[in-house]
């Protein structure tokens, strides 16, 4: 995909500066630098405890880093002076466990941020809410609780919920790891959709399969580094470092 | 025949004559008054505090208002209700001229909001963690996720305990005689002290708040019912 792409044209996004962060003597992540352009599908992949999900909670902050430097769309985030909660708007994220919030119907769950945070008006919210769950084939559970859908379901409505709030690219956490195996394709479907509309994403997963297919840019993070990056085809094709080809070997 | 005379004697004694029955009524006004007025300001006061010790323990913020928090926790679960109840009205408004069923309201309220603050706060404790972290991940502040996605959760979980703590309190104020305020029970008192005959005044305001208590109770289970089936 970004093959044919010229690299003067793609707009830079999220541009990672040498992110550490510390967990007392623990250095979960140590000097990741990476640039995230609009459009990018970028999956990261690695062996557990390698860092994956701290990068990735360091990109919108839920995780805080000890060094280096973030900028989302040409602000730097880590400045403690910039308003977080004003950009963590634009930055959807996708937890492993939903975390729907279990006292609301899906479509308070769904209106709650954008009523509140954006001043929309409730059927401004909602009408925006029904065509996202029409898309993702759920529009007649607007009125459920999260304890009456199935996890798939769950983790559809919690991307949506990311979706509403009209996010410049989408986190994902191991979205399909809490579920079982037969509701991991409906999940996959709804990710690649966004895809193909162009979503930024930014996706850490075990599904390798899934990553060939829709990634065009593929991480390899071993212990809180960047052990290789490359666009898709390359990755999986041609690795090049001794550890990359044996985590491969391994999880292929 | 006799019992029932006796009975109707007595009644006539203890409620009608005089007046009598107005000690109730109004003791009845008292006590509900400030047990209404003390469950607010307990429920206030006990938030806050919850809100803070929870964000300390959890976060590690807010460390000068969690000593605080702490000492106010410690110096009113640490002594009895009665005492504070005197230190208020003698000690720290010894000099002004009070109304006693503000004195009360205020004694209660600080009172009880220290056993708010400790049921809000496990009930706070015991949310996932990722609730807060959705919640700010979609551009709430800290505040605005406490308000609109944990407290609701905690504050459900914890209905139960506090439906109880409110139980109590109602039974607590009963103690407002010590500063002369004419509650429920002092109303009773009274007219044992007028017509010498303890029984019956003191077995109806007895059973008045036996009659309360089961009423409040009654309605904290069907509440409960009603916020678990919002959820199915
Ligand atoms: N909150 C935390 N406190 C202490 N250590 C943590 C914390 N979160 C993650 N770690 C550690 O940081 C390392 C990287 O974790 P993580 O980013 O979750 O790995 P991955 O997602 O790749 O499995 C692990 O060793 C993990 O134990
Ligand atoms: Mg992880």
């Amino acid at each position: 995909m970004s093959d044919n792409m010229n690299k003067d044209e793609k707009q830079l996004l999220i541009s990672v500066d040498n992110l550490s962060k510390h967990f007392e003597d623990l250095h979960a992540l140590n000097g990741v630098s990476i640039d995230i352009y609009k459009g990018d599908v970028i999956f990261v992949v690695g062996p557990s405890g390698s860092g994956k999900s701290t990068f990735l909670r360091c990109l919108n902050r839920l995780e805080e880093p000890t060094g280096g430097k973030i900028l989302f769309e040409g602000i730097d985030i880590t400045d403690k002076k910039t308003d977080i909660n004003k950009h963590r708007q634009k930055m959807g994220m996708v937890f492993q466990q939903f975390n729907l919030f279990p006292h609301m119907s899906v479509m308070k769950n769904l209106t709650l941020a954008p009523i509140k945070l954006q001043g929309k008006s409730k059927a401004e919210a909602e009408e925006e809410a029904m065509k996202l769950l029409e898309r993702v084939g759920l529009a007649d559970r607007a009125d459920a609780y999260p304890n009456q859908l199935s996890g798939g379901q769950k983790q559809r409505i919690a991307i949506v919920r990311a979706l509403c709030m009209k996010p410049d690219v989408m986190l994902f956490d191991e979205p399909t790891s809490a579920l079982d195996p037969e509701m991991v394709g409906e999940v996959l479907e709804v990710m690649r959709e966004l895809a193909k509309e162009n979503m930024t994403m930014v996706v850490v997963t075990h599904e390798i399969a899934f990553a060939k297919e829709i990634a065009n840019r593929v991480i390899f993070m071993d212990e809180g580094k960047i052990g290789e990056e490359n666009d898709a085809k390359e990755f999986f094709d041609n690795p090049k470092s001794e550890r990359l080809k044996s985590f491969l070997a391994k999880v292929l | 025949m006799n019992f029932l005379i006796g009975f109707a004697d007595s009644f006539q004694q203890n409620f009608i004559k005089a007046n009598r029955w107005k000690y109730i009524l109004n003791g009845l006004g008292v006590t509900l008054r400030v047990t209404l007025f003390a469950v607010l300001i307990g429920i206030a006061i006990g938030f806050i505090v919850a809100v803070i010790r929870a964000t300390y323990e959890k976060t590690g913020k807010l460390k000068i208002l969690n000593f605080i928090a702490n000492i106010y926790l410690t110096v009113i679960r640490g002594t009895p209700v009665v005492v504070q109840l005197l230190i208020i009205y003698f000690v720290i408004f010894g000099a002004v001229r009070i109304d006693k069923v503000l004195v009360a309201v205020l004694a209660f309220g600080i009172n009880s909001g220290a056993y708010v603050a400790e049921i809000v706060r496990s009930g706070i404790m015991s949310i996932d963690p990722g609730q807060m972290e959705a919640g700010r991940s979609l551009g709430f502040n800290y505040i605005q996720t406490m308000w609109h996605i944990i407290l609701p959760q905690a504050f459900k979980n914890v209905l139960p305990a506090l439906g109880n703590e409110f139980i109590v309190l109602l039974k607590e104020t009963s103690v407002a005689g010590y500063i002369a305020l004419e509650d429920l029970t002092k109303g009773g008192d009274i007219i044992r002290s007028q017509t010498y005959s303890p029984f019956m005044p003191l077995l109806t305001v007895a059973a008045i708040y036996l009659a309360i208590v089961m009423l409040l109770s009654f309605l904290l289970k069907k509440l409960e019912r009603r916020l678990r089936n919002s959820e199915r």
